[in-house]
């Protein structure tokens, strides 16, 4: 076992996630994707912290805090998913696009 | 660290976030999503850092059930009864994701990563609580002020009607607009 199979496993989580997010046309659907890739995150933290610096604390406060950000992520997510499905019925991402350049 | 527990836990991460998105039913996605996450808590144990892997396990348990709840509400496909398309600009996605993919792996896999150093601290958990209460006091700070500008945020966002649609813009009407007969007071 070594980082780099650690690493190329968090790189397909996060590229998984990244199809999830960018092909999903429900909204929950694609907080899904993102979850997923922050998992691929917490992954490579943990194996940059084993195999490199197990010394030092920072891997582990990187992993709180990207467990954090997901719990973040989703409760900001949901919030505004209720918002705008209150406010126009909306649960897909195709027909929120007020903000399309 | 056993190489076929390895094997196994990044093969079930990896199959299981992928069916994320190709099961019909949300509910069922949800769960899959729940396994992968317990996958990697398992890969995190197994680098040694106990509390945080346990901490992973207990967070998406929880996240998910509620991530439940939200998709039943929000669902486009009520328990996968219909065959439906819910994805859009599949082949585009594909492509980034592949290329995103290649490109991370052979950065993991070409670069030159330093040699180990150091060794672990016996307890992992007290000086990750003492990093936390010392020399990463701002990171612990900014998470913490963070999660409860997260809280007023989804409060705002969440609410139909708050005090202003209640008792006008100045909060000085008579008596409080309200579906329901009776009111509350301010």
């Amino acid at each position: 076992m070594n980082l780099q199979a650690f690493l190329v496993v968090a790189s397909a989580l996060l590229a998984v996630g990244l199809f999830g997010a960018l092909t999903q046309q429900s909204i929950v659907m694609l907080m899904m994707g993102l979850e997923l890739m922050l998992n691929g995150v917490i992954l490579a933290a943990a194996a940059f912290w084993y195999f490199l610096a197990p010394a030092g604390t920072e891997g582990q406060v990187l992993i709180v805090v990207v467990v954090t950000a997901m719990a973040i992520e989703m409760a900001a997510g949901f919030a505004v998913t209720t918002a705008i499905y209150r406010a126009k019925r909306i649960d897909t991402t195709d027909d929120a696009a007020e903000l399309r350049g | 660290m056993s190489t076929t527990l390895f094997v196994l836990l990044s093969a079930t991460a990896v199959v299981a976030g992928a069916l994320v998105f190709r099961v019909d039913s949300m509910a069922r996605a949800t769960f899959l999503l729940l396994v992968s996450f317990l996958a990697v808590a398992g890969l995190v144990l197994m680098t040694g850092l106990h509390y945080l892997g346990l901490v992973i396990v207990l967070m998406m348990i929880i996240e998910m059930v509620v991530m439940a709840v939200f998709m039943i509400m929000y669902m486009m496909n009520p328990a996968g009864l219909v065959p439906m398309s819910m994805f859009h600009n599949t082949r585009g996605a594909a492509l980034i994701s592949a290329a995103v993919f290649v490109a991370l792996a052979s950065g993991a896999l070409l670069v030159d990563w330093p040699a180990r150093g150091g060794a672990a601290a016996p307890d992992l958990t007290s000086v990750l609580g003492e990093a936390l209460m010392s020399g990463q006091m701002l990171t612990m700070m900014t998470l913490g002020v963070t999660l409860f500008a997260t809280i007023v945020g989804t409060v705002v966002l969440a609410t139909g009607r708050g005090r202003y649609d209640r008792l006008g813009d100045d909060l000085d009407a008579r008596s409080s607009d309200d579906r329901d007969r009776g009111g509350v007071g301010r």
